[in-house]
This record gives C-alpha cells, structure tokens and sequence, in this order.
C-alpha cells in the first residue's frame, strides 16, 4: 500500500510529514538508549529481509496481490522504536531508489506504515503476550498482531486518499479494508513463521518488554 | 558475531531477492487495485527520477535479470543504510552519556 506521488494534496501529505516525522525523531531517541549493541547486525539484517520479502508479492484474490510489510515482525525481535527505524529506512530507499511510494508522500507512508502499523500491531501483540506469557502467546501474538498492523494501515491510506479529495469515505474506506482483511493473513502468516523459526532454538531472540 | 538464525534470515533475504522476486505476482496489490476500481490510480505521477525504477535494474533487457539485479542491490543497500543507522544511533549513545545526564540534571 505504498502511496505514489499524486494522490495525496499537500495539506494531508503535510499533516503526515509532521505526525510521522516526530513519531520517528522520537523513535531515534528511544532506539538510541533501548538497542543492545549486538542487536546492529540483526537490525541490518531486518531491514534487508523486510526489503527482499516486500518484493515478492503474493496473489491473493481476485487479480489483486499483497506483500508483507513487516513491521510486527521487526518490532517482536527487535522492539518496537527499532522496528519504525527499519520500516522508516526500507520506505525512503523504496521511494527514492525503486519508485515504490512517491517522495512528498513518505511522510504518510511512513505514518501508516512504520508508525501506526507497527505501534497499533505490537499494542495488539503485547496483550497476547501478557495474557498467554509463553512461546505460544508469542506467537499467537504475533499472527493477530501482524493482522491488525495491516488492516489499521489500509485504513489510515483510505483516510488520507479521501482526506486529499480522491474518493468517498463510505467507498474507498470499505475496498481497503476488504482487500487488506485478505492481505493482512498473508503479513501475519509470513511474520508468524519468521518469528517461530528464529525463537525456536533461541528463544531469547524476542525483544523483552521495553521498560519505561 | 552473528548468530546463525541471523545468518539465515540474511541468506533468506538473498535468495527472496535473487531467485524469487522475479517470478512475484503483478497483480495490482490491494490499494492499487482500489485506485483502479474507483479512479483515482490515474492521478499518480512521478516526481524524481529513479535510479531503478519499478526494481528493473536498468540495461537490462531480460526483465526477470533485472528484477533479481535489482532485487539483490537493493537488499544489500538496505542492510548496509540500515546497519549504518543502528551503528550511528548507538555510536550516540556512547558518546552521548553526558546528554543524557544533563536532561536528567534539567
């Protein structure tokens, strides 16, 4: 659900520079107390799994295909600050390099993508987690966590797209959520499977609750 | 030191990139194919130029190559920016101890 140039007026883009853009100037003060050194190499590695694993879309109905966007994922091993690093990182590359997601529209790719999808999914993966403190919750957790991440983050596109003019509320609204209940199962089965294969042997890859 | 489930996730990401982006759907994918229902896809335009639009990396007639070119440069690329942020955001911390406790101090 990259956004492209042109279909967001200046004032929304403007709006979701300005909320995006605090939310990860935060995002770098918090990761830059919250990281563990020997989380570098795994952060690296995050993004470019989440970059290669964006390319491949997957037909999910109906001729419309869907990628993971990741974020969930990235934020149950690494924590949540990092993670909206990550996406922040993967989405301006996609936008400047790659053509994917228009430039004076990062700002809402990145509000939708690393801030609500990632914050409002973890929310969701965390309240798994406490209730169920075990592998399981984890990755229950994630699998839920991972699909509300994405259906969130198609509502906040649809809001903006009818925010700049583009459509009706009650029209565009309803066909990204159609659409993105169906991706949402493709995110969480993919960021399911990542998060089992890397805690099964070392279970202690799974960032702790962050503290304050 | 890497740990080795890292180790394969990088290596996932190498082989998603080289051999298996090439054969991705291109299907519209869910906002795309809601613009194209309701109209408003049209207005899309673009405003820089790319280096490797579209992940075709460009001189390359074979589009498959292409895709898998680009595929590979930019997942590297993006470990490379990415590992390079996560090393600048700690290199802060490190030297950046007596900022934080001036704020405490305020």
């Amino acid at each position: 659900m990259h956004i492209p140039d042109g279909l967001l007026d200046p004032k929304t883009f403007g709006t979701a520079w300005v909320l995006g853009g605090a939310f990860v100037a935060y995002a770098v003060s918090k990761t830059n107390k919250e990281l563990q050194e020997r989380q570098i190499p795994f952060m690296g590695v995050m993004a470019a799994f989440i970059f290669a694993a964006q390319m491949i879309n997957l037909p999910v109905a109906g001729g419309t295909s869907g990628h993971l966007l990741g974020g969930v994922m990235a934020a149950v091993l690494l924590g949540p600050w990092a993670a909206s690093i990550i996406m922040t990182t993967v989405l301006a590359l996609q936008a400047f390099i790659f053509l994917d997601g228009g430039v004076t529209v990062l700002g809402a790719n990145i509000l939708n993508m690393a801030v609500i999808g990632v914050f409002a999914g973890y929310g969701v993966y965390l309240l798994f987690k406490k209730a169920w403190p075990n592998r399981a919750g984890i990755l229950v957790g994630t699998f839920v966590g991972s699909w509300v991440s994405v259906v969130l983050a198609a509502a906040a596109c649809g809001i903006e797209i009818v925010a700049s003019g583009m459509g009706q509320f009650n029209i565009v609204l309803p066909a990204m959520l159609t659409w993105h209940v169906l991706i949402g199962l493709v995110e969480a089965v993919i960021a399911t499977a990542v998060v089992s294969y890397l805690t099964q042997v070392r279970p202690d890859l799974v960032q702790q609750t962050a503290k304050a | 030191m890497m740990r080795k489930e890292i180790g394969a996730l990088l290596i996932l990401a190498v082989v998603l990139a080289l051999c298996v982006s090439p054969f991705a759907s291109s299907f519209p994918d869910g906002l795309e194919r809601v613009g194209e229902d309701y109209g408003f896809i049209d207005n899309a335009t673009e405003l820089i130029k790319s280096p490797i639009p579209d992940y075709l990396f460009p001189g390359i007639a074979n589009e498959k190559a292409a895709t898998a070119v680009a595929g590979i440069v930019g997942t590297l690329l993006t470990l490379g920016v990415a590992y390079g942020i996560g090393y600048l955001l700690k290199g802060r911390t490190d030297s950046g101890s007596d900022i934080g406790k001036q704020q405490k101090g305020c």
